[in-house]
């Protein structure tokens, strides 16, 4: 029995030592390979040193370290989304993308691009954000009317419902406009590529702000995971915490949409591993420790499909967001084909 | 899950079994009315244009006698469009009455479970791709949705498919299809990436006789058939333990159907591109304005046939100098109904 405890006691720290040392290890791959592979030797001198003379220093620097700690942020934004998503709804089929979140973020996006001509990433994220928090809402609403509630099934037929509707007025916008669509075409592929530094350093903050509010909500999620009446009773306020989740899924889930497209399953996926750890480590459904595995988990998967989508063709580039599609599509299937679909 | 949704009885129906006589003449008036409005519309599409010509004349020109000029722009370039959208509407409408009977889910229409789409990944490949096979567009379509159709029902497969399985997979399955076809509009160059979407969102844009005759061929075999399953999937609504105690042989039944309704909006996404929402959204008005509990086929392929001659016409010549693609109208026009039916399901509790 004691042994036990301690056995347990020891595989958390165990748990986030190997997430975090495989992490590492996937940024230095996403540093060192791509259209022009980099020995790790040269990888670390570019990093110590900074020096900008040489061609490969700045390869790393301009290029593959803007990339590689987008994944790391928008990664993490993502799982976290995912995360909270599936306990706010209690639905284990839940993921930004699924239920339309990522589509009205886009939706914002090709308005700002495409009719008003906004450029910077700082002109269009508010219109992500505003398209992510109507179309969140709008699903949520939509999946709790009726008697029986809150069904999985529900849920996602709303999410697909607006989704819908909205890419049929993204195409409409993207048709008469081939300035937008030559945008879009890259951006709804899903791609870490394209970026630079300071696109990361102006999505940070959103997605701090976030990925905060998100871990501030982990305590009444356990609550409210015993059902709502029981989380009142203990004393959580339902409805707040919903209001608090439902922005922090809107800033995490529009920040991401905004600089790397709309990537789809990764929210979905990523909270079932983090569960399936978590319980590995003996820590049981406790969402203060499943919304920080699933923030480590997330970015090693989209950081994974990047480093893979750069390696597969090339010189051409397999976005991300496609990857991890057709890596989440068969998992999405596998749960709908095994499980009874209970609630989480 | 397994909640169904029970018929209301509507005006005079609830005395009577379901089969009576006394339900055919409301059907049949509005069959009639629907059809007078298409062909209203037909006319009146038939008519406008760059070039109006007046009603008289296009009668004359469809007779083909009359000024040659006008026979000319009628026969072959209005004419083909015109026939074109008649058909993916009913094709659309009637493959989307099947299978919303079938699964006995309003939502269960072939473009949220991936037909569509799978349709859509073929041909997009091919035009991004350059390259297809000597087979052409229509063909890779019909392919794509055939392919995208089997994968979905074997998926959904577990001893037996369940409606809302099929939704599900059908969703995932979509999600791929969308992704993939994603991929290649962003690989290609500028104008193949604009002729991609373009047949994405669905149009009729310069579709000749070319695109109508396989489509026609196509309903005039796959339109009996889906008529003909049409009394045993009836008793697919009752549930299927109900159905197989009635001696319905219930799985075979759910396959001939989704071949069936696959075939038809293979065919008719290979003519148009997957217009959007015709399929979920023609058998529910016809549903609602016959007064039946089921979506009726021959009404819901006329008001597939009226929805997207209508939506045609609607986009053809609401922006001045400017065509636009049929599927945004129909789409605009169908994102509402879709989130309706979904409130609608959800009070009556069957939406899951």
């Amino acid at each position: 029995m004691e042994t036990h405890v301690r056995a347990g006691a020891g595989r958390p720290v165990l748990l986030l030592a190997a997430l975090i040392a495989g992490l590492a290890l996937l940024c230095l791959l996403s540093l060192a390979f791509g259209a022009l592979n980099v020995p790790f030797g040269q990888v670390a001198g570019a990093l110590i040193g900074h020096r900008e003379s040489t061609a490969v220093d700045n390869v790393i620097w301009s290029v593959r370290v803007p990339r590689t700690a987008l994944g790391l942020v928008a990664g993490a934004a993502l799982g976290l989304s995912g995360a909270l998503m599936q306990a706010l709804t209690r639905n284990p089929l839940a993921d930004p993308g699924l239920l339309g979140v990522t589509a009205g973020g886009g939706f914002g996006v090709v308005i700002a691009v495409g009719v008003l001509g906004l450029g910077t990433l700082y002109g269009y994220v508010w219109f992500a954000f505003a398209g992510a928090l109507l179309a969140s809402v709008v699903v949520y609403l939509l999946g709790r009317l009726g008697r029986s509630g809150l069904t999985p099934v529900k849920l996602a037929l709303a999410g697909v419902a607006v989704s819908a509707l909205l890419s049929s007025l993204t195409s409409a916008i993207v048709l008469t406009d081939s300035d937008a669509l030559n945008r879009y075409r890259f951006w709804s592929a899903g791609s870490l590529g394209d970026q630079n530094g300071a696109t990361v350093l102006a999505v940070l903050p959103f997605i701090g702000v976030g990925a905060v509010l998100a871990i501030a909500c982990a305590p009444a999620l356990n609550s409210l995971a015993l059902g709502e009446d029981v989380a009142a009773a203990l004393g959580r306020r339902p409805g707040l915490v919903r209001v608090q989740g439902v922005v922090a899924v809107t800033l995490l889930t529009g920040a991401a949409v905004a600089t790397i497209g709309p990537i789809v399953f990764l929210g979905l996926v990523v909270p079932h591993v983090a569960r399936v750890l978590a319980q590995w480590a003996g820590l049981g459904p406790d969402h203060r420790w499943l919304l920080p595995l699933s923030a480590l988990i997330a970015p090693g998967l989209l950081l994974a499909a990047d480093i893979l989508g750069r390696m597969v063709d090339r010189p051409i580039e397999i976005q991300a967001g496609v990857l991890i599609a057709f890596l989440g599509g068969p998992f999405f299937i596998a749960m709908v084909r095994r499980r009874r679909l209970a609630e989480v | 899950m397994t909640a169904r949704e029970v018929p209301v009885p509507r005006y005079f129906r609830f005395a009577l079994p379901p089969v009576s006589g006394l339900l055919r003449p409301r059907l049949i008036a509005v069959c009639l009315g629907l059809t007078a409005a298409t062909f209203l519309v037909v006319c009146v599409s038939l008519s406008v244009g760059d070039f109006s010509i007046g009603l008289v004349d296009v009668v004359k020109a469809v007779a083909g006698t009359g000024d040659p000029g006008n026979v000319l722009i009628i026969r072959e370039l209005r004419m083909p469009r015109v026939v074109t959208g008649l058909l993916v509407g009913v094709a659309f409408a009637l493959s989307g009455a099947l299978f919303q009977t079938m699964t006995r889910n309003p939502m269960a229409s072939p473009d949220v479970i991936g037909l569509t789409e799978g349709s859509g990944t073929a041909v997009v490949a091919a035009i991004m791709l350059g390259w297809d096979g000597g087979l052409g567009l229509q063909t890779l379509g019909l392919l794509g949705g055939l392919a995208s159709a089997l994968l979905v029902y074997a998926l959904a497969w577990r001893g037996g498919t369940t409606g809302y399985r099929i939704i599900l997979v059908g969703i995932g399955v979509s999600w791929m299809c969308t992704s993939a076809t994603d991929y290649l509009i962003a690989r290609g160059g500028e104008f193949q990436a604009q002729a991609a979407l373009g047949w994405l969102v669905g149009n009729l844009n310069g579709r000749g006789w070319d695109q109508a005759a396989p489509l026609a061929l196509a309903l005039a075999v796959l339109v009996p058939v889906a008529l003909g399953l049409g009394r045993l999937m009836r008793t697919l609504q009752l549930g299927d333990d109900v159905a197989g105690g009635l001696g319905t042989p219930v799985q075979w039944v759910r396959l001939g159907l989704m071949v069936a309704g696959v075939g038809l909006i293979a065919f008719g996404t290979a003519a148009a591109g997957p217009i959007a929402f015709v399929a979920l959204m023609a058998p529910q008005i016809a549903q609602r304005l016959a007064g039946t509990a089921w979506p009726p086929p021959i009404t819901s392929a006329v008001t597939g046939g009226l929805v997207v001659a209508g939506s045609d016409l609607v986009a053809r010549t609401l922006i001045p100098g400017t065509e636009l693609p049929v599927g945004i109208v129909t789409g605009v026009l169908g994102a509402p109904v879709l989130l309706w039916l979904l409130i609608r399901a959800n009070r009556a509790g069957s939406g899951g």
